[in-house]
């Protein structure tokens, strides 16, 4: 009888040690829909700033009707509430996302540099119609927003 | 006589003699080496040179040094020959070697013209007197006589491109070898912690142990030059992400640079072997 206790001790503690391995590695099905629905948001962004850095770049002419409709795209997205977005337990220590542990020990900074993001789109969308010359003038102040987050907040690419 | 061929060698005391120091050079020297990436104050304004900056690596932690013009804690008493001979030899003022987290093995090959032109920049930034903290280092890594040795493996004034056949891969060679140091990083290293130079630029493990550093050379890189030299200028990739991590630092100081400088260094990392996709 000992033995076959001992071997259901070890069962048992095997069994809650792959579990625990399991929720660790795994999302559950909250955790993973807000992953995917801010991975989503930065598809957008990148989607709509996309079709301006080209222009900014020459790279395709200007033209003022599509600028005004990815700025307005951009400034609408920056101002989506985010705040089911930043489960626990979905930083970068899971498989499948670069969201940093700072956003969840720094959540004051990260708030305010969103902010800053949804006050350059707005202001970019204010005259994104307006000509290469003010849609350019407008438009480094959001990829500096960008890049302010990328640096803390996100792990690097590769 | 091992001591003797390892001792630490400053400069000639004439090494300096009849150059005239240029600042506004030096401003872009400052830049293009990168200076201030390492040595900004974490929370000051961003000429402030006050150190404090902690890197990590297999050997223990260090901590960048205060280079600001404050004449106690910085390097505002420091004569000119001083500078030069800890940026290009790696020697302390007081004779001493300094640990290579300082990219002296990438500055040997600057001119010298360039670093008296740094120096004079770097006397006109502001004073801190943020007082330096000493390196954290374990046993046998806080032994700084074995750097001598380190030095005669691994520090070398050749250059890796060994032919640069006009003048932009002659200059991109300069900014990426001489000055940029993207091989620091960039360069995967042996045990020693020496840089592998038959898999330059083929990307590293990142010793802050986010991710990998990335290859860039083109058998990983498919950016065009002009993609390359226009990620230097805003930070934008291709597909308008934009550079994270301290990549972020690096397009700081990049984005002063001419247009010409940064076409230059993507026309040198065209130039350069093209190496597999995942470096050891």
């Amino acid at each position: 009888m000992p033995i076959r206790k001992l071997t259901m001790i070890a069962t048992a503690a095997a069994l809650t040690a792959a579990s625990l391995a399991y929720a660790g590695s795994h999302l559950t099905q909250t955790q993973q829909r807000a992953v995917d629905a801010r991975q989503s948001q930065m598809q957008l962004n990148g989607f709509n700033i996309g079709a301006l850095g080209a222009m900014v770049q020459e790279r395709i002419p200007y033209d003022a009707e599509v600028a005004a409709a990815a700025a307005a795209n951009l400034a609408a997205l920056a101002s989506i509430d985010q705040t089911r977005y930043w489960v626990e337990g979905t930083d970068s220590s899971v498989e499948g996302t670069r969201a940093k542990p700072e956003i969840w020990a720094d959540m004051a900074g990260f708030t305010a540099a969103n902010a800053a993001l949804a006050e350059a789109t707005t202001d970019l969308a204010a005259v994104a119609g307006d000509g290469l010359d003010a849609m350019k003038a407008a438009f480094g102040p959001v990829g500096k927003a960008c890049a302010v987050c990328h640096e803390v907040y996100r792990v690097p690419n590769n | 006589m091992g001591w003797f061929a390892t001792r630490p060698l400053p400069l000639p005391p004439d090494a300096l003699e009849g150059l005239t120091p240029d600042p506004e050079n030096g401003a872009l020297v400052f830049a293009a080496a990168g200076c201030a990436s390492c040595h900004v104050a974490a929370d000051g304004p961003a000429d402030l040179m006050a150190g404090g900056m902690r890197f990590v690596s297999d050997f223990g932690v260090f901590v960048a040094p205060n280079i600001s013009s404050d004449p106690v804690q910085g390097i505002g008493d420091w004569s000119d020959l001083e500078l030069a001979s800890a940026i290009m030899r790696g020697v302390g003022r007081n004779g001493e070697h300094l640990y290579p987290a300082f990219p002296y093995a990438t500055y040997n090959k600057a001119d010298t013209q360039d670093i008296v032109d740094l120096i004079a920049y770097l006397r006109s930034l502001p004073a801190s007197d943020r007082a330096n903290e000493p390196h954290e280092l374990a046993f046998p890594f806080n032994q700084r006589f074995a750097l001598g040795a380190w030095k005669a493996l691994f520090v070398s004034t050749d250059w890796v491109m060994t032919e640069a056949d006009t003048p932009q891969l002659q200059r991109g060679r300069y900014l990426v070898e001489a000055l940029g140091h993207c091989a620091e990083c960039h360069t995967a290293r042996g045990a020693l912690g020496g840089l592998q130079r038959d898999l330059w630029l083929a990307g590293a493990a990142n010793p802050s142990g986010d991710g990998r550093i990335p290859n860039i050379t083109k058998g990983a890189l498919s950016w065009s030059e002009p993609e390359i030299a226009e990620y230097l200028k805003s930070g934008f990739t291709p597909d308008f992400d934009t550079a994270g991590g301290s990549m972020a630092a690096v397009v700081r100081n990049t984005s002063q640079l001419s247009d010409v400088d940064r076409a230059a260094i993507a026309a040198y990392l065209k130039a350069i072997p093209a190496l597999a996709k995942v470096a050891p």
